[in-house]
């Protein structure tokens, strides 16, 4: 990733663009590309989504499994986040191990659903000390031009509000949704030059100074943050940025919901 | 020990209502990735499969390269939610084994000569898997590797056939892979008629293989004229009549 070349012009472009409030692609600063998903592609999942974001796309498989707790939560389910950026999603993707980059992806995405309280942990319990369910949330990444923060949220919400399991007092009957109520959503924003803007393409992140993503909950409280990249913020930025969060986020809240 | 449980009715139906000689209803797709120099989604009954191919292209790790022609890599995965148990990410010794055999199937099409000292990359990611995985993984990366345009002898279909209930039967399922009596995948080139990828595991007696192996044969050309029209639907400018007279 580190070695894509963005051309000295084409920098010069997205500034000026910028400074008129508007981007490569005729959006304005502080608009989201176009957002289409669906929900319930995989079989074998017990959620799932796809989702694309403009041309970035991808796809949330969420496995749920009985397992045992955590000693210091015996009475509490686990959530597993993961990511793998495959080279089928961008040529400089590396196979291997994850790369700090997914691992940095799948620990925000993680934390954002986690520290909402989205998901009800202690009725994951079936069993304390013994058996819970445990969530596994996996990220798969088709095709890469930027924003994945956001996109694997939202994926990553689609899928868990997806997901059926087996009723623990009801084996037989039909089954349930997982025990979660909200919809945590990220945004995130990138510094370019003096002009932040939110959704980056891969372009708009390969020049970008800083960024920052926001996770929210229903109420457009924060319950996450992460600062990525060298650059620096100013205060300013920063509650600005916390402002649209609070915005955008009821706004594409909204539309996830809408389209069950 | 299987006997509670019938593969193939007495009308000669199979579990899932397929004849012995019928396929699972494919979808094909070409040209769906925008990264990706070539990339195609095959559904194959509840198999879903995603192949990129990128190339060619400089040699990872380097001292791989070969002056005289191409490399084909590939890279077979198994996603994490594609199983009924969650698959931990990563390589395994299977996923090792048919990403090994899938880039042989391809080195036998493609024209490597025409590339030396380069890679021809081929990422397979199976989403969800309903046995047969490796046929359609190489059925998906072969249409891959055509939307990249990289020129090659034909496309390779692929197939597999076994047995089930002691008859041979086509494109083993689930169940029937589970506990059926044999399993062959086969991965034929329609042009040379070569046989490129040949697997069994199981119990057959001769004339059972010779019975699955033009089986299984007899479908890749059906197989290979899917993969054509995705191809031909992918890259015409308008939608044509196709094939049907």
């Amino acid at each position: 990733m580190k070695r894509t070349v963005i051309p000295e012009i084409k920098k010069e472009l997205i500034h000026k663009l910028a400074t008129e409030d508007t981007r490569e692609d005729g959006r304005s600063l502080l608009q989201f590309r176009e957002l289409k998903f669906e929900t319930g592609i995989i079989g074998t999942a017990n959620g799932s989504s796809r989702l694309s974001l403009g041309g970035t796309e991808i796809i949330v498989g969420v496995k749920v499994q009985v397992g045992t707790p955590y000693p210091d939560k015996p009475d509490q389910g686990v959530l597993m986040t993961g990511c793998e950026l495959k080279p089928m999603a961008h040529p400089s993707f590396q196979g291997g191990a994850p790369s700090e980059e997914a691992i940095e992806i799948a620990r925000v995405v993680d934390r954002g659903i986690r520290e909402s309280g989205m998901i009800d942990m202690h009725k994951l319990c079936i069993e304390p000390e013994k058996k819970v369910w445990m969530i596994y949330l996996d990220i798969q990444v088709l095709n890469y031009d930027g924003n994945l923060f956001d996109a694997a949220t939202m994926a990553g919400v689609l899928a868990l509000h997806n997901a059926r399991i087996l009723d623990i007092n009801n084996p037989e009957g039909e089954k349930v949704p997982l025990p979660i109520t909200s919809w945590p959503l990220t945004v995130t924003f990138v510094k370019i030059k003096d002009s932040i803007m939110v959704d980056p393409t891969f372009t708009e992140e390969r020049i970008a100074n800083a960024r920052l993503t926001i996770s929210m909950d229903d109420n457009g409280d924060i319950r996450a943050m992460q600062k990525g990249l060298n650059g620096a913020l100013i205060y300013d930025d920063a509650i600005r940025a916390m402002d649209t969060a609070r915005e955008l986020t009821f706004d594409l809240r909204a539309r996830l919901q809408n389209n069950p | 020990m299987n006997e509670k449980i019938r593969l193939i009715n007495d009308d000669g139906l199979r579990v899932d209502g397929r004849k012995p000689d019928e396929l699972r209803p494919i979808k094909i797709e070409a040209g769906v990735l925008d990264n990706a120099d070539g990339s195609a989604y095959v559904e194959w009954g509840n198999n879903k499969v995603i192949a990129a191919v990128y190339g060619p292209r400089e040699v990872q790790p380097k001292y791989l390269q070969n002056s005289a022609k191409a490399i084909v890599q590939v890279n077979y995965n198994m996603a994490a939610f594609s199983g009924d148990d969650r698959i931990r990410p990563g390589p395994n010794r299977r996923a090792t084994e048919i990403s090994k055999i899938t880039a042989e199937a391809l080195e036998n099409v493609i024209l490597t000569n025409q590339f030396p000292r380069t890679s021809i990359d081929v990422f397979i990611e199976i989403l969800e898997a309903d046995a047969g995985t490796r046929c359609a993984g190489l059925t998906a990366a072969s249409v891959a590797v055509a939307d990249a345009g990289i020129p090659m002898i034909d496309l390779v279909p692929s197939c597999a056939a076994g047995k089930a209930d002691d008859q041979v039967v086509l494109d083993v399922g689930k169940l029937e892979d589970n506990i059926g009596q044999a399993d062959l995948p086969v991965a034929y080139v329609p042009r040379t008629g070569e046989i490129v990828l040949l697997q069994m595991d199981g119990h057959l007696t001769r004339d059972e293989f010779e019975k699955a192996l033009n089986m299984a044969i007899e479908a890749c050309k059906d197989i290979h004229a899917l993969q054509q029209e995705a191809l031909k639907s992918r890259y015409s400018p308008q939608k044509e009549g196709g094939d049907a007279e």
